[in-house]
Parts: structure tokens; C-alpha cells; sequence
């Protein structure tokens, strides 16, 4: 179907983008996993100067808001596809993709709040 | 071969749109349990989100919210929840690395695939175990 004069909105290419969006943020994200795994369970310091150490350099807060952005980004992918495969009554569907948004977008907002009060 | 074939044997029962009743009875191979416990587990981190933010949030505020933070995951119930969510990342990402090798045509014959995904369970579980020993103080 198409809207307007170029547009398509389904065909083989329709959701490509997406597809390989979530396959970008999942190596960004399972790279970051790692990287967090060795750096917190090889350091032996449990205080709580030491945690917050971690995150007080500039660079830290930002390369955590981007991953951050990567996994919000990932979710947001996830829970359509769940939602376009299970809930078939547009209404519902459309709520529920509305309400999916708004939850990650109070986390991503929070997510800032968080890092930069340290 | 030739067995399976003949018209004397019962038909094999095909399921299209499957109901909940049948949900429970139906036995999905390796691959299909891992490609479901993906979504389920990916579902379960993005309703939890808020709380490992709130977490996250304690851990940082200041010394005394990072002792609340110990104080509320030395409760139980807390314990638990933090181990399914540790379940739920760590099937997550095996499950998600297995997808990326399945991407770039790695281990897509068929038993090559059914490997890979017994191999999903063989990392995720050891390491929940792990993950459980330590929570719960065993060590």
C-alpha cells in the first residue's frame, strides 16, 4: 500500500531499519554488559566512595546515558514487536504502544537525573 | 523413512493460531524454548526497568540511600526478585549473542542450531547459580 507518492509501508524493506537498529543496540549493549561485569568484580573496593567514584568522571555519565539510550531504544523495538505480534485489537494495541513509550521515556529522563547528581 | 510416509500412520496434528490450552501441552524443541524465554525474559527487564532504576538511583544518592540499598537486598522476597531478574539478563544475552551468530549464518543447520541452543542454558544457568550462591551468602 502506498501513501502518498513514494512512501510504502509494507513490502520485503518495511522494518529493515528497525530490525537492524535492535541488532546495533544489542552488540552496543552486550559490549557494555561485559565491560561493566569484568570492571565491578575485578575491582574489590564495596564502599560506597568507591561505586560512586566510578561514575563521577564526565565520561563515564555519558558513555552510561548512551548506553542507556541504546537499551531504551532496544526495549522500545522489543515490546512493539511483542505487542504487534500478540494484541491484534488496534485500540488496545495503540494504548499499549503509547504506554510503552511514555514508560521508557520516564526512564530515560530519570536515568539522567540519577547520573548527573552524583 | 518409508514408515512415516505410508497413509497408515496417523497424521501428525498441525496447530495454526494456538489456543492457551493447547500452549500448555504443546512441547517446543531447545531453540523454540530459548526463542520464548528471549521475549519473556526481555519483557520481564523492560517492567523492571523503573525498579533497577530506582536501585541504581539508592546506590549512587549518597552513603547513607547506599546502606538502604543493603538493607532492602538483604530481605528475601528482594532476593528473589533480583535473581529472576539476574536470570532474566543473563538468558537474555546468551540467548541474544546466539541470535547475532544465527544472523551471520553461524550454527544454522539444523542440529548445529539445537546445539547452540542447549549451549544458551548451559551458560545462562551455571552463571544464575553462581549468582544465587552469592546472594545468598553460600559464599
Amino acid at each position: 500500500m502506498a501513501i502518498g507518492a513514494k512512501r510504502l509501508v509494507v513490502g520485503a524493506h518495511y522494518g529493515l531499519g528497525d530490525w537492524l537498529a535492535q541488532r546495533i543496540s544489542a552488540v552496543i549493549l552486550g559490549g557494555c554488559l561485559l565491560a561493566f561485569a569484568i570492571v565491578v568484580l575485578s575491582r574489590g573496593d564495596r564502599s560506597y566512595d568507591g561505586w560512586a567514584g566510578m561514575f563521577a568522571p564526565l565520561w563515564v555519565k555519558i558513555v552510561s546515558l548512551l548506553a542507556i539510550a541504546a537499551l531504551i531504544y532496544h526495549a522500545w523495538i522489543g515490546m512493539r514487536d511483542i505487542w504487534m505480534d500478540y494484541i491484534k485489537p488496534a485500540g488496545i494495541r495503540l494504548a499499549l504502544v503509547v504506554l510503552t513509550a511514555l514508560w521508557l521515556a520516564f526512564c530515560a529522563v530519570w536515568s539522567v537525573q540519577i547520573l548527573w547528581r552524583v | 523413512m518409508s514408515a512415516s510416509a505410508s497413509p497408515l500412520t496417523a497424521r501428525r496434528r498441525e496447530f495454526r493460531n494456538i489456543s492457551i490450552e493447547q500452549i500448555v501441552r504443546y512441547r517446543l524443541p531447545p531453540a523454540g524454548m530459548v526463542s520464548i524465554l528471549h521475549r519473556a525474559s526481555g519483557a520481564l527487564l523492560f517492567l523492571a526497568l523503573p525498579l533497577v532504576l530506582w536501585l541504581f538511583d539508592l546506590s549512587l544518592m549518597s552513603e547513607s540511600s547506599f546502606l538502604r540499598l543493603r538493607e532492602f537486598a538483604s530481605g528475601w522476597i528482594a532476593r528473589l526478585v533480583l535473581l529472576a531478574l539476574i536470570w532474566a539478563l543473563l538468558h537474555h544475552f546468551a540467548a541474544g549473542v546466539r541470535y547475532l551468530l544465527l544472523d551471520l549464518h553461524v550454527a544454522i543447520e539444523r542440529a548445529a542450531a539445537q546445539r547452540s541452543a542447549l549451549a544458551v542454558y548451559a551458560v545462562s544457568l551455571p552463571l544464575t547459580l553462581l549468582a544465587a550462591f552469592k546472594l545468598f551468602g553460600v559464599f
